[in-house]
């Protein structure tokens, strides 16, 4: 009789031992995804003898209920529901034993707010899981409902610039060099002279942080100094971003307090220390009216390898969520990694409100960000004046342009060098508005203005030629 | 002191062509271009005086040019500034903007330090002529 059958089948899912995840409930090849459901797209590779869909189905199991054996008490569970579904697997065309698992988690599964909580799920245990010879998160959806729990940016794109009153093109900004080593005194010279040539920002290194030769609390009395004296100079508002970076909540809320204090707008942490510490330092932030900037110190060491780790799109999504203002999202020219197509998904993850699923880009899924505030992408290393146009054209207006060594290296001294990047991107600016192609025409709108700016002329001379061209190990399929 | 405030303060002055240019730029957009002015050139001062309302419904560059002329002519020693105001969801606010008038000579912002304890130090910017 059927029932009798039905009641057998049942009893060998729920028989002691061990069984494959695809008949445990883990692969769902029919399910429809719900609305309010987070998705996840990994890129995996089995190991031989593995089929792809039971090494989908145990990224599912692993990633949400799931054990290496069968446990009586999820039957005191409603684990249809709990249980996460891997409903499509597709092979990388033109990458054997590469495949793409397309899985659904129920919204329940996470807490309200915390990165932490899902990651710990996410990317948790199945990373290690010995089926899976290598495992990549490509891209998530997350629904509107989760979306809201989250605050999202402290202040965002559109309340930076009007905070700052810097409207209609990129900001401009220089990270200190060297990093490592100058006393506080001279520290501050270096962001005097680059605020007042004509950058919007100065900035700390990720691994400035409190050292013998600088301390934390000299370098802030210092900077600020330069700040102060640069906005009296030009009547504009500078900022230097303060890394408040420390060894614990304590140290990190007393630098950012400091920060406060002595009338900084900005101020900038690690993605080293934490999804925690983050969301405690957007609330922070939020609290006191100060922009948060993320430097993604460490990211590559999982983002960069296309085969194993978490796409820098999946980060992008995170920090939003997470809630900061400023984040480091590649530069496609200079001298850091950056295929210009995933770059520019990132740099859409980052600032549009909703976002269209895009292959091209990287993109799997669409994403409504519900009004949830765009974070600005910085676009920092290896960048200078002459690449201006090629960073206008693939990067848009809303991001911070840093040239550091583009700034600080210039041979008329580092206020020429501010001054140099101020035109050069002014000059597209106008000429972008007037109707040129800037891309095209770039060298030559800049080779106009350099007629009559001296400083930018030398920029030009000195680095036309350097550019960063290596393929990228990281790219589109 | 030389205010660097706006999209194009390092750039030599707009001719007409140019100021116009800019002008159909924010009109092709839907954007409203607006006229302000001030004497005082402080980095906080957000409110500069209203030259009227944005022209949210004019579509003709030279009549906004001819404004910006009259703005120009009754504060001769004023800033005056050009907006670009993108009013869509998601925005609703500045596009982008731009000084076409300076006072001769620009007024100075000067820096008074007040030393209080554990070496801070209050920072005040005032504008003085």
């Amino acid at each position: 009789m059927l029932v009798i059958e039905d009641q057998v089948l049942e009893q060998s899912r729920w028989k002691s031992g061990v069984i494959p995840y695809k008949n445990m409930g883990y692969w769902q090849p029919d399910y429809k995804p719900k609305e309010t459901d987070i998705l996840s797209a990994f890129r995996f590779t089995p190991q031989e003898g593995v089929e792809a869909d039971e090494a989908a189905a145990a990224i599912a199991g692993e990633s949400s209920t799931a054990t290496w054996t069968v446990v009586w008490t999820d039957r005191l569970t409603s684990f249809e529901d709990y249980q996460a579904k891997a409903y499509r697997v597709v092979p990388v065309p033109g990458t054997p034993n590469q495949f793409m698992a397309y899985i659904a988690y129920d919204m329940d599964l996470f807490e309200e707010g915390s990165i932490a909580n899902l990651t710990s799920s996410i990317i948790g245990n199945v990373f290690g899981f010995k089926a899976i010879k290598a495992l990549r998160l490509e891209d998530m959806r997350i629904p509107t409902q989760y979306v809201k729990t989250f605050p999202g940016p402290p202040h965002g794109i559109v309340v930076e610039r009007e905070y700052l009153n810097k409207f209609g093109r990129p900001l401009l900004g220089a990270t200190v060099k060297p990093k490592l080593g100058l006393s506080a005194r001279n520290y501050g010279r270096v962001v005097y002279e680059a605020l007042r040539g004509g950058l919007d920002f100065t900035k700390d290194d990720e691994n400035t942080n409190s050292q013998p030769f600088m301390r934390w609390r000299d370098r802030y009395m210092f900077a600020i100094e330069a700040v102060q004296k640069a906005m009296a100079e030009t009547g504009e508002i500078k900022g230097h971003y303060f890394n408040v970076t420390a060894a614990s909540m304590e140290d990190i809320y007393e630098r950012a307090e400091l920060a406060r204090d002595i009338g900084s707008v900005i101020i900038m942490i690690d993605l080293t220390i934490g999804y925690s510490a983050i969301q405690s330092m957007s609330n922070w932030a939020r609290r006191n009216g100060v922009i948060l900037h993320l430097h993604r110190a460490g990211h590559a060491t999982y983002t960069r390898q296309k085969n194993h780790g978490v796409s820098f799109r999946v980060i992008s999504k995170w920090c939003r969520l997470m809630g900061v203002d400023h984040l480091h999202a590649g530069t496609v020219v200079g001298k850091l990694e950056g295929d210009p197509k995933l770059v520019a998904g990132y740099y859409d993850t980052l600032r549009l409100n909703k976002v269209k699923a895009d292959p091209s880009k990287g993109l799997y899924f669409d994403q409504d960000w519900a009004s949830l505030p765009g974070v600005m992408p910085v676009a920092s290393g290896g960048i200078h004046a002459a690449q201006t146009h090629q960073l206008l054209h693939h990067l848009g207006e809303d991001a911070v342009f840093q040239f550091g060594g583009g700034t600080i290296g210039h041979p008329m001294g580092i206020a020429a060098g501010a001054t140099a990047n101020r035109v050069a991107l002014e000059t597209l600016i106008q000429a972008r508005n007037e109707g040129h192609d800037v891309l095209r025409e770039g060298p030559e709108i800049m080779e106009k203005a350099a007629r009559w700016c001296t400083p930018l002329r030398q920029a030009i001379d000195l680095w036309k030629d350097i550019s960063f061209n290596y393929a990228s190990s990281d790219t589109p399929d | 002191m030389f205010l660097t405030q706006g999209t194009f303060s390092y750039l030599p002055p707009f001719s007409d062509d140019q100021l116009l240019a800019q002008i159909r730029y924010a009109i092709d957009r839907g954007w409203s271009v607006s006229i302000e002015h001030t004497d005082t050139p402080h980095p906080r001062n957000v409110y500069w005086e209203m030259f009227g309302l944005p022209f949210f419904d004019l579509k003709e560059p030279q009549t906004i040019l001819h404004e910006i002329a009259k703005c120009k002519s009754e504060f001769p020693d004023h800033y005056v500034k050009v907006n670009a105001y993108d009013r869509s969801r998601g925005r609703q606010t500045t596009a982008f903007n731009f000084i076409v008038n300076r006072p001769k000579p620009e007024p100075k912002l000067r820096i008074e330090r007040t030393e209080r304890q554990d070496r801070r130090i209050l920072y005040t910017l005032t504008t003085s002529n």
